[in-house]
């Protein structure tokens, strides 16, 4: 069955689309909510969207692929992602991505078998002062360690 | 003690709700700016504030709204640079999270200086919680009637909205926002034309970073003369610095323009992490030219830093210290940069994923004699030959950490 945005998110979109003198403008905002909606854009989603602005599909696949929050494929219900830029990195984020790899039992890039957890690396999250730190969904967690990790995780239900 | 300007109030409990805020003095810079000065009058006194842009590249913001064309029958549309991709910077997230109405006084002010009625807050993606804040903010302020048809009754109609980003670095150069915003991939535009007469959707536009705007209110409240004062005449206000990396106490101090950059990292943020020798400084987000140990008694301002061959930029500072070994800097600096380059140009695309691999493989014991050579090579030829500036934000660090520290390269390579 071809995905359907519920009525709630079609009229947030007609309240985003008025924003801009093109329509097509409003598709980042729109990706969002697929993503928020539906937890990932795949070819249906694309289609879905490029009709809702009138633009091709190939179009909103452009987009898609450019920015690194638009997911393509599924994700877990929590996504990791552990930022490896410099000022964590200078404070151990190495050996923490290390640690998450063992604890989850998964690579970069891919997904607990029981759909729980994605883990990626990011790159800085603007939270420098937190270093080492990590974003789940989109929720901060700073001043990282192996310990810290542990109780967060184990918080997530 | 030094005067902050824009921090001065981040203690206060729920500032950024808005009856909190006009009871801190909130909304007087738009009422003096709405009801009693021109436009003109406005532009003059940012102007003559030699207030420069607080997003990397230090451009002075009045200077920037007067290219704006005023006779012309397009709109004219305000964009907000919160986009905070570079490395080691975290002040607007401060400022948005805060202080999110001072931001919106800033905005206002500019746009009615401009003559613009739309505005558009280009938040990074990953600042979800702190885009909810700030549309609740725009929410508040249309209730007050300080956004809206007919401001405080002067006829001013302003709208401002949020525009989120989704995780690209490159989109906080102007001409990728503007694309961005537009709804395609960042990809920089060519220049000129520059956005101040070909902008948003082909019209003009101004675009201004989040702490540059959120200085504007004490400007209009204190005047130019006072806001020199509070840092150099030729750059005036303070600077929100953010250090990170290897210090005891890493986090936002906002201090006068021109503050010695040892000071900021051994008096105020507590100096060296666990006792450690400092090796190396990142002066201004990632893509600054290291400065060496011996090469930080220096004021921060963008004169200065440009004198020494660096740069203030978005005055993050990132702290190395002697335990870091400069190829894993490196390697993270040409990671990235490989990553974020949009791949329109090919001296970016190419240099910065070859530069990565080389610097890789040195890392991995394999490096040959050559290597530091082409590192230098490659980089060279990315240093103004690019569309935009990223190439240049790459090749300035890895330039000057292997001119700086070729010494330690050539000692991973080996004979």
């Amino acid at each position: 069955m071809s995905p359907e945005f519920s009525d709630r998110t079609k009229k947030r979109i007609d309240k985003i689309v008025a924003r801009y003198p093109r329509k097509e403008a409003a598709i980042l905002p729109v990706l969002h909510l697929t993503q928020q909606e539906f937890g990932h854009i795949s070819d249906e989603e694309e289609k879905l969207v490029a009709e809702l602005l009138g633009i091709k599909p190939i179009e909103v696949r452009e987009v898609v692929t450019f920015y690194t929050m638009l997911n393509q494929r599924p994700v877990g219900k929590y996504h990791i992602q552990i930022c490896s830029n410099l000022s964590c990195s200078l404070l151990g984020a190495e050996s923490l991505i290390d640690y998450l790899k063992e604890k989850l039992g998964i690579e970069l890039g891919e997904t607990t078998e029981d759909k729980k957890f994605t883990l990626s690396t990011v790159e800085c999250l603007g939270a420098c002062e937190q270093a080492p730190c990590m974003m789940i969904n989109f929720d901060y967690y700073g001043h990282l360690d192996k310990k810290k990790i542990d109780e967060i995780l184990d918080n997530l239900k | 003690m030094e005067e902050k300007l824009l921090t001065q109030h981040f203690g206060i409990e729920n500032l950024f709700k808005i009856d909190v805020y006009l009871k801190h003095s909130g909304y007087q810079a738009v009422k003096k700016a709405l009801k009693e000065m021109k436009p003109s009058e406005i532009m003059d006194e940012v102007k003559a504030a030699n207030l420069r842009g607080r997003g990397g590249a230090g451009f002075p913001a009045g200077v920037k709204w007067g290219f704006v064309p005023q006779d012309i029958d397009k709109p004219k549309y305000l964009c907000v640079n919160a986009d905070e991709g570079e490395p080691g910077t975290f002040k607007d997230r401060y400022i948005m999270s805060h202080n999110p109405h001072l931001l919106l006084e800033g905005i206002i002010i500019a746009s009615f200086a401009v003559g613009i009625h739309k505005g558009f807050v280009y938040i990074r993606g990953e600042y979800e919680t702190i885009a909810l804040r700030f549309e609740q903010a725009i929410s508040e302020a249309n209730k007050e009637g300080f956004l809206g048809k007919n401001i405080l009754g002067t006829g001013f109609d302003l709208n401002v909205f949020v525009h989120r980003g989704a995780g690209s670095y490159i989109c906080g150069e102007e001409t990728a926002l503007l694309e961005s915003i537009e709804g395609k991939r960042g990809n920089p535009r060519l220049k000129p034309p520059f956005p101040a007469s070909v902008g948003l959707f082909g019209c003009p536009t101004v675009i201004n970073n989040v702490e540059t705007l959120s200085n504007v209110p004490q400007i209009i409240l204190n005047g130019a003369k006072w806001f020199c004062q509070k840092g150099l005449p030729k750059d005036g206000g303070t600077r929100i610095f953010g250090v990170s990396g290897m210090v005891k106490n890493p986090g936002i101090y906002e201090l006068p323009m021109g503050t010695n950059l040892k000071d900021i990292i051994f008096k105020h943020a507590g100096g060296m992490k666990d006792g450690k020798k400092l090796k190396a400084v990142i002066p201004g987000g990632m893509s600054a030219p290291i400065l060496t140990a011996d090469e930080i008694d220096i004021k921060m301002d963008f004169d200065s830093l440009m004198d020494a061959k660096s740069m203030l930029g978005s005055a993050a500072i990132i702290v190395i210290d002697e335990d870091t070994s400069i190829l894993d800097v490196l390697k993270v600096i040409t990671k990235f940069y490989s990553h974020e380059s949009c791949g329109q140009c090919t001296p970016c695309r190419v240099g910065n994923s070859w530069i990565n691999k080389i610097v890789k493989r040195i890392a991995g014991g394999k490096g040959k004699k050559e290597d530091i050579d082409n590192i230098i090579r490659l980089a060279s030829n990315m240093l103004g030959k690019t569309l935009c500036p990223l190439g240049d934000a790459a090749a300035m660090p890895i330039l000057s950490i292997t001119q700086k520290f070729r010494k330690e390269i050539e000692s991973y390579i080996g004979n």
